[in-house]
């Protein structure tokens, strides 16, 4: 038996609970089909945890991408199908592989395992973030750096802690519905441990009674609670929070079944601590870096 | 001549000569152990320039890695050193202007204060730190020595809250003591 998930026309992170809710349904041995024909537009997120959807899967699932080929053409550039033929069958129209050369993707979609891996990132995204967080966003040159920072924190949350690989990718677009601005989206997705095996995994770790992803969301987020016991673990997440506080972004990181989100200004988050969600293995992260306007 | 070590250089002796920055636990313990073995080349005690200038990025956790647990490691803490070191050691932080987030978040969380120097040559002091010990720390900055009683008297401190917080400077290797006279640590670097 193939259950086929059917992907909505406008993929982000809060459509993709609608993809999560149809896979919620599916035994976990059960084939998938993602049909993502009707598919129009994807943000990062939606492109880096299909991707982390199917390496969740015991089996690998089949994939069909977008007819259009404007939209096929994109997704192209920004390598997804370069890793989807990796871990989805393909089936369909599959546009030939193109080079990103798109001013707005910042960084394609891009496999993270190992340190080296958070190092080349950070290496390759630096000029082209300076200019687009400076030109685009209006913010202040020093916000570069601390985005470079941030990026690589994410990334290294998958390098600690999910014991196996992930992806992560960079864009600039408009955020018309939301914001009305323009906004810089860094996804990082993985299928991995997830905050709360990971924190479990500490050695002598007491489990409070009340014990759950959201709870280990909590802990691991707002507390910088780690599963290593030295002192200073813990600090990476505590920075990305600050430098969205500082220049009025949106972190949201989903794990398991709950997900906790830090927004700022016009970003606020109307449920900070969502819970009972369809379960989604590992962590998947999206910061929102947004233009800056005069008041 | 003070003793300098190239972090930049460490960096690309010690993990890879491809890269300018300093991201990742990993590439900051490689870093920590490439700094500590060039400090064990190094005399009893001594004053060493740690230059960040040649670095690009510095993360939160290389920060943490590179200068919150060389400081814990050598004792820069008032409750003395993580692992145990004979040597009376003194860090000058240099280049560190455009990593001064990631430094003041890291050394905030351990209660860790460095002091580091200005592209000027001026130094300054940073992280956790009363206002007692600020008050001392910048009197001695001012002056080449200068025992207890001296610097209270230009501080305005009681000599008693003075000395206090010159020894718990000197503790966590902030100025450095010879006899009864303190010193700042930029004088001699």
């Amino acid at each position: 038996m193939t259950a086929i998930i059917n992907v909505p026309p406008s993929l982000d992170d809060e459509k993709f609970e609608l993809v999560l809710d149809q896979v919620a349904r599916v035994p976990a041995d059960e084939r998938l089909l993602l049909d993502a024909r009707h598919a129009k537009w994807s943000s990062p997120y939606g492109l880096t945890a299909l991707l982390a959807l199917a390496q969740s899967r015991a089996e690998k699932p089949a994939f069909t991408g977008p007819e259009d080929e404007n939209t096929a053409s994109y997704w192209s550039r920004a390598a997804f199908y370069r890793h989807a033929e990796e871990v989805f069958e393909l089936h369909g129209f599959v546009p030939r592989p193109k080079p990103a050369g798109d001013s707005d993707v910042l960084l394609e979609i891009t496999p993270v395992t190992r340190s080296d891996d958070v190092h080349a990132v950070v290496e390759r995204i630096q000029d082209k973030a300076k200019q687009i967080l400076t030109t685009s966003l209006h913010l202040d040159p020093k916000a570069t750096m601390g985005f470079a920072m941030t990026l690589s924190e994410a990334c290294q949350n998958i390098v600690e802690h999910a014991g196996q690989g992930g992806w992560v990718a960079v864009q600039k677009y408009l955020w018309r519905k939301r914001l009305g601005r323009n906004v810089v989206v860094i996804a990082v997705c993985d299928a991995g441990l997830g905050f709360r095996r990971s924190l479990e995994s500490s050695q002598g770790r007491r489990i409070a009674e009340r014990w759950d992803d959201a709870t280990a969301l909590q802990e691991a987020v707002v507390n910088g609670t780690s599963r290593f016991r030295e002192a200073g673990r813990g600090q990476g997440l505590k920075g990305v929070r600050r430098y969205v506080q500082r220049w009025g972004g949106r972190l949201s990181i989903r794990s398991g079944t709950a997900r906790i989100t830090q927004g700022e200004g016009d970003l606020v988050a109307e449920v900070p601590l969502e819970k009972h969600l369809a379960p989604f293995p590992g962590a998947q992260v999206q910061i929102v870096i947004p233009e800056h306007v005069e008041k | 001549m003070t003793p300098l070590i190239d972090v930049g250089a460490v960096l690309r002796g010690s993990v890879s000569d491809q890269y300018t920055n300093l991201v990742t636990r990993h590439t900051g313990r490689a870093v920590r152990d490439g700094i500590e073995r060039e400090l064990a080349g190094l005399g009893a005690r001594r004053v060493t320039i740690i230059d960040f200038s040649h670095v690009g990025l510095l993360d939160y956790s290389c920060a943490d890695e590179i200068i919150a647990q060389l400081l814990l490691r050598y004792g820069a803490s008032a409750h003395g050193p993580v692992a145990a070191t004979a040597a009376e050691v003194y860090f000058i932080f240099r280049g560190v202007g455009d990593h001064l987030d990631p430094i003041k978040h890291v050394l905030e969380h351990h209660g860790l204060a460095i002091v580091y120097e200005a592209p000027l040559g001026d130094t300054h002091l940073v992280g956790e730190v009363s206002e007692e010990e600020r008050l001392a720390w910048d009197t001695i900055r001012r002056v080449p020595r200068a025992t207890v009683e001296a610097v209270a008297a230009v501080a305005g401190l009681p000599p008693e809250t003075c000395e206090r917080a010159l020894h718990l400077l000197w503790r966590r290797r902030l100025v450095l003591r010879d006899g009864g006279d303190f010193l700042p640590i930029g004088a001699v670097a």
